[in-house]
């Protein structure tokens, strides 16, 4: 890690709102549903070098929604891979619940994705040949585990898909399919769902559907949600948003509105730009 | 287009190479076959060319009794010792010798039993001194009568040496001989193109091997200096007359080795055959790869397109990759014939004895043939999916690539009228309405069969391949492998149906065999009244025969009722030439064959009188009575006069002359016997009494009702045992064809994969799932292959039942094992594709655009 370029630390972008400070929220949960300690993520080397993580340190709190934000480009994807054990770490450590991702090997990974993470992704969630309900109960049925029927009901009730349940995705409209791709996630009651961009292929009434779902499920049944998104008005959703740029968290807000998170993002707009 | 043609076939080099294989190695043997024909001509040209160096002109008599090419070798009438003499005071002739040579001279090898050439003759000859060619290694020259010398080759199969005692088989019965002498031929041989070959004094051989004295076989003759060949032999011929064959060595050599040739078609059509699967298949995986291919390219050629490039340019930039992949495909398989060819050239050498091979070449044929061949099936192939991808509208490059699932209405159609043609084409030919086209009409409804069924395949596929998935459904990573076999029907069908060739051809000829066992071996134990049989296994083209002195010893032993033994030739009967029989005792066809006279009396059969068969009766319109001319191979012509006719019936001569007549058969030696015991007899005591009996009759042997059938369907089990070589190849090929479905599959579903990883599918998982996509792929194609193979074995049977094929067996057992065997390649083919589905990076694979 010698040979890593280091930024100066201390400079404005990581100057954090008033009255807010990230290890204050530790102390309301008991405990830490994913962490990042020092997570440095590199790729490939010399002239082609780019460093997607400088360093991030962070906690997601159990119960709770949290936005991860960002320009385009500044690690959101990589953070959110990172923390989920879809990538490995240049340096530093990640952990979901109780179980240090960093260095797992592919069982163990396969396991932890299996058990503990979920996972919707911005489109192409689902496998074609399953029809919804196949498509919700996989996780399980690829683990061999039954579903608990009450929390399957519930979880079809509250996405309201029980009239689509035999359908197969082409059949089914594009926030219809991320509706079932939450309801996969959250069938198997992971400790955490990672969400990139879950509503970055619909239009804004579906969207809006998928995030209510969303921040409904925190708040009805605890889960916790890790959400990537650049759009502040599905930010505006979650509890908190943490705000990455050039590979660093530069700030963060909590209860966010849509107003005060394009306030944010202004801010940091005008600082990369004095800064570049 | 040219270079952008050529990157995309560089991207996709390795699928290519896949299917490319397959028309590789149909192209290997198409040019194989020329090559092993054309080295093995050449040799057989320069074996005779050598056995008649020293040979200008050659006197030979007409055959009594000519036969046709696939009949059999015509036995030359003997030129009496007389007309030697009279060659020999001709003008120009300088030198006549009388030679006895004639195949069926058998040495019995130092352990007991008959040395085989496999094939090359067993020439008996007399000794007519040193030459040019021949030469004496080792011994003396025979003088006394049972003083024989062997060539070296000989020597060393049967493992005996000079002042060795060994017995012969000739006309006669085992004889004994004492080894004086061994000899080889010019330029160090042991032999010449594998022939074995024994050499008695000349009185001997004239008797051993012409069956009379004072005869020879052919005159060789030397001119005198200054006459050319050609002018001696119209000399000759001239004073000789019609009833004499006259040739320079030259002709003569050409025309044995014209002979030898033909009989290597034999080995051509069975590598052409190869090459017939291997290309049928081959077709199946090509277009495969190119409607994959195609498939895959749809956006990149909606651009295309979109961006002004015609249809033809489309339909052009497919059929040049297509022919890239046929002409490099052509030269590898070029490449390998030769191999190939030489190969099996070298093993036929050696195997057949030591025959020298001229050098290897290539022939032209073989180069027309395999480009020809390699090229037009692959552009053939692509023809399909090339004019599809010219459909592809230019809106496509701007939606998503998932295409609809087209109906399989017009393909269903195709199908169902392709197989209707194969199944007429077929009934045409097994029911014999096709007249001398049959052979041509059976293959080309069979081929005709095969793409039908292909073509039906996707709609087969769907109900097959579910209720095949169902077994896998209770596990998850099963039923996803099963859900993507049934995904793309197309591809799934024709990737089965590769598979489905070989399966359908083992099966067919298991169905056929098995049902030819089944019915011989019924109807000896219906139709032949006799607890044991003297049978031999034939080796080579001469049948087993053994001495018939053994019938008279096993008659006088006290369990045995009736003995009789059978013989068998063609002869010229009136104007036909046809098989016909005799028995040592003419109780024997009422007795043992069940016969009944339906006019006359067959119990009795005179020296001048012939029984024939109903059917002979009603189609020559012979009565009791008649009298019909008789021409046999050894004896002069003769007429007989009908004295009873019997019913038609298996295992029943069409005409049985007496047994006197046997001794003008080409071969005057029984070739089954028959025996009848006593009641309360057991053929189990009797059997080693009559083994005994044959010691000095080493080619046949003595067996019970059961092991008789074993022993004369053996041949069977050969054509099984090379129909289920056929089948591997096809294997290895339809293995590639899945492997080339698999690994497209897995790369088209990588986001998928991604995806499955994701949500918690492990490595073990991700490979299993593949595995039952391909082992249902593999059995649903063993199934057709089973299904098809049934129906065609089943019509053949059908066809044959008035050759006495009565029984229609199915092959249960086998047809299991083929089930497991189609499960067993579908897990070997689904290795690589699993392993590089479960390599694949969930992150790379999700973040795939
Ligand atoms: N596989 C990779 N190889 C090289 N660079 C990468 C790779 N993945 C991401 N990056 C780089 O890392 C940085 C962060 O990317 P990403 O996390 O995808 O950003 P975001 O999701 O915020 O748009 C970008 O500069 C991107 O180009
Ligand atoms: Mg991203």
């Amino acid at each position: 890690m010698m040979g890593l370029p280091r930024r100066p630390r201390g400079t404005a972008w990581t100057k954090r709102r008033e009255g807010e400070d990230v290890t204050a929220t530790v102390g309301r949960q008991a405990q830490a549903a994913a962490r990042a300690s020092e997570v440095w993520k590199v790729y490939g080397s010399g002239e082609a070098q780019v460093i997607a993580l400088r360093g991030v340190s962070c906690e997601f709190e159990q119960g709770r929604f949290t936005a991860i934000m960002g320009p385009s480009g500044s690690g959101k994807s990589t953070l959110m891979h990172c923390l989920a054990g879809l990538d490995s770490v240049t340096r530093g450590t990640v952990s979901i619940g109780e179980t240090t991702v960093t260095g797992l090997g592919d069982a163990g990974l396969t396991k932890l994705r299996r058990d503990q993470v979920g996972f919707i992704f911005q489109q192409f969630n689902l496998l074609p040949t399953l029809t919804a309900k196949e498509n919700i109960l996989l996780p399980l049925s690829i683990a061999g585990r039954k579903p608990d029927q009450a929390w399957f009901d519930t979880v079809i009730e509250t996405v309201g898909l029980r009239d689509r349940l035999g359908h197969r995705p082409a059949q089914l409209s594009g926030g219809q399919q991320q509706r079932v791709a939450c309801a996969r996630a959250l069938v198997s009651r992971p400790q955490v769902i990672f969400a990139d961009e879950p509503t970055g292929n619909l239009d804004s009434r579906a969207g809006a559907e998928v995030l209510k779902f969303l921040r409904n499920s925190v708040r009805e049944h605890g889960q916790t949600i890790v959400m990537v998104t650049h759009d502040p008005t599905a930010a505006a959703y979650a509890d908190r948003v943490v705000f990455l740029a050039d590979g660093e968290i530069v700030s963060e807000l909590i209860q966010p509105t849509a107003e005060t998170v394009l306030d944010t993002m202004k801010k940091l707009d005008t600082q990369v730009e004095v800064g570049d | 287009m040219f270079r952008a043609t050529l990157k995309s076939l560089l991207a996709r080099k390795l699928r290519l190479l896949l299917s490319g294989l397959a028309v590789v190695l149909g192209v290997m043997f198409v040019s194989g076959a020329f090559v092993l024909t054309d080295t093995l001509g050449r040799s057989f040209d320069a074996v005779f060319a050598d056995a008649y160096e020293g040979v200008d002109v050659n006197v030979s008599a007409k055959p009594r009794l000519e036969v046709g090419d696939f009949e059999g070798e015509a036995v030359a009438a003997p030129v009496p010792a007389e007309t030697v003499e009279r060659i020999r005071g001709l003008a120009g002739v300088a030198d006549a010798t009388g030679i006895v040579a004639a195949d069926g001279a058998r040495l019995i090898g130092s352990n007991g039993k008959v040395v085989t050439s496999f094939g090359p003759p067993q020439i008996g000859a007399n000794w007519v001194g040193v030459s040019d060619l021949v030469q004496l290694r080792e011994g003396r020259e025979p003088q006394a009568a049972d003083e024989i010398l062997v060539n070296a080759a000989l020597a060393k199969a049967g493992r005996v040496a000079v002042g060795d005692r060994v017995g012969v088989l000739t006309l006669e019965p085992k004889q004994e001989f004492t080894i004086v002498g061994v000899f080889g031929y010019s330029g160090g041989r042991d032999s010449i193109g594998g022939v074995n070959e024994i050499m008695f004094t000349t009185p001997v051989a004239q008797q051993l091997m012409l069956g009379q004295g004072d005869a020879f076989t052919n005159v060789t003759v030397t001119a005198a200096d200054g006459v050319t060949n050609d002018r001696l032999r119209d000399d000759i011929a001239a004073a000789l007359g019609a009833d004499f064959e006259v040739k320079t060595g030259a002709e003569l050599s050409a025309d044995a080795a014209a002979t030898l040739k033909e009989g290597l078609s034999f080995f051509n059509r069975i590598l052409l055959g190869f090459a017939a699967v291997a290309l049928l298949v081959g077709t199946f995986l090509i277009i495969n790869t190119f409607s994959i291919i195609v498939a895959q390219r749809t956006r990149e050629l909606a651009l295309m397109r979109a961006v002004g490039a015609g249809r033809r340019q489309i339909i052009g930039s497919v059929i040049l990759e297509s022919v890239a992949v046929g002409l490099l495909a052509s030269v590898l398989g070029l490449g390998a014939g030769v191999g190939i060819g030489a190969l099996l050239a070298y093993l036929f050498g050696n195997l057949s004895g030591g025959l020298d091979l001229a050098g290897i070449a290539v022939p032209p044929a073989a180069v027309i043939g395999a480009f020809g061949v390699g090229l037009i099936i692959t552009v053939v192939a692509a023809l399909l999916p090339a004019l599809r991808a010219s459909r592809i509208p230019p809106i496509a490059a701007m939606q998503d690539v998932a295409t609809p699932d087209r109906p399989l209405t017009k393909i269903t159609v195709a199908g169902a009228a392709v197989t209707s043609t194969g199944a007429t084409l077929l009934f045409l030919g097994l029911g014999g309405h096709a007249g001398d086209n049959a052979l041509i009409t059976i293959l080309g409804g069979v081929l005709f069969a095969f793409i039908g069924v292909a073509l039906l395949t996707p709609m087969i596929s769907r109900p097959v391949v579910g209720l095949l998935g169902g077994i896998f459904s209770w596990w998850m990573p099963g039923k996803l492998g099963r859900l993507n076999s049934g995904r793309n029907p197309r591809r799934t069908a024709i990737t089965a149906a590769a598979l489905m060739v070989g399966i359908a051809l083992v099966t067919g000829v298991t169905v056929i065999l098995d049902s030819a066992k089944s019915s011989i071996s019924g109807l000896v134990q219906e139709k032949i009244n006799a607890e044991l049989v003297i049978a031999g296994a034939q080796t080579g083209p001469r049948p087993s025969t053994f001495d018939p002195a053994v019938l008279e010893q096993t008659a006088a032993l006290p369990e045995v009722a009736l003995v009789g033994g059978a013989y068998g030739d063609l002869a010229q009967v009136g104007d036909e030439r046809t098989w016909v029989g005799a028995n040592t005792n003419v109780s024997m066809l009422t007795q043992i064959f069940g016969a009944r006279a339906t006019a006359g009396d067959i119990s009795r059969l005179g020296p001048d009188q012939m029984l024939i068969s109903s059917d002979v009766a009603a189609s020559r319109g012979l009565s009791v009575g008649s009298t019909v001319p008789v021409q046999l191979a050894r004896a002069e012509a003769k007429t007989y006069t009908v004295s009873g006719i019997y019913e038609a019936a298996e295992f029943l001569d069409p005409i049985t002359l007496p047994a006197t007549a046997a001794q003008g058969f080409t071969i005057p030696q029984p070739m089954m016997g028959f025996i009848q015991l006593t009641p309360g007899a057991q053929a189990a005591d009797v059997l080693p009494q009559v083994e005994t009996l044959l010691a000095d009759s080493p080619e046949v042997s003595v067996a019970d009702q059961g092991a008789f059938v074993e022993q004369q369907t053996e041949p069977l089990d050969g054509l099984l045992r090379m129909i289920q070589i056929l089948l591997m190849l096809a294997i290895v090929i339809a293995v590639l064809g899945i492997i080339n479905t698999l690994a497209l599959s897995v790369l088209e579903r990588t986001r998928e994969l991604g995806l499955l990883r994701a949500v918690g599918l492990g490595r073990a998982q991700t490979m299993g799932m593949i595995t039952v996509e391909a082992v249902v792929i593999s059995v649903f194609g063993a199934l057709l292959g089973i299904a098809v193979g049934s129906g065609l074995g089943a019509a053949v049977v059908e066809a044959l039942r008035d050759e006495g094929i009565t029984d229609l067996v199915l092959p249960w057992a086998d047809m299991g094992a083929m089930v497991g065997l189609g499960a067993l390649v579908g897990v070997l083919a689904a290795v690589i594709p699993a392993v590089r589905a479960a390599r694949i990076d969930v992150l790379g694979a999700i973040a795939h655009d």
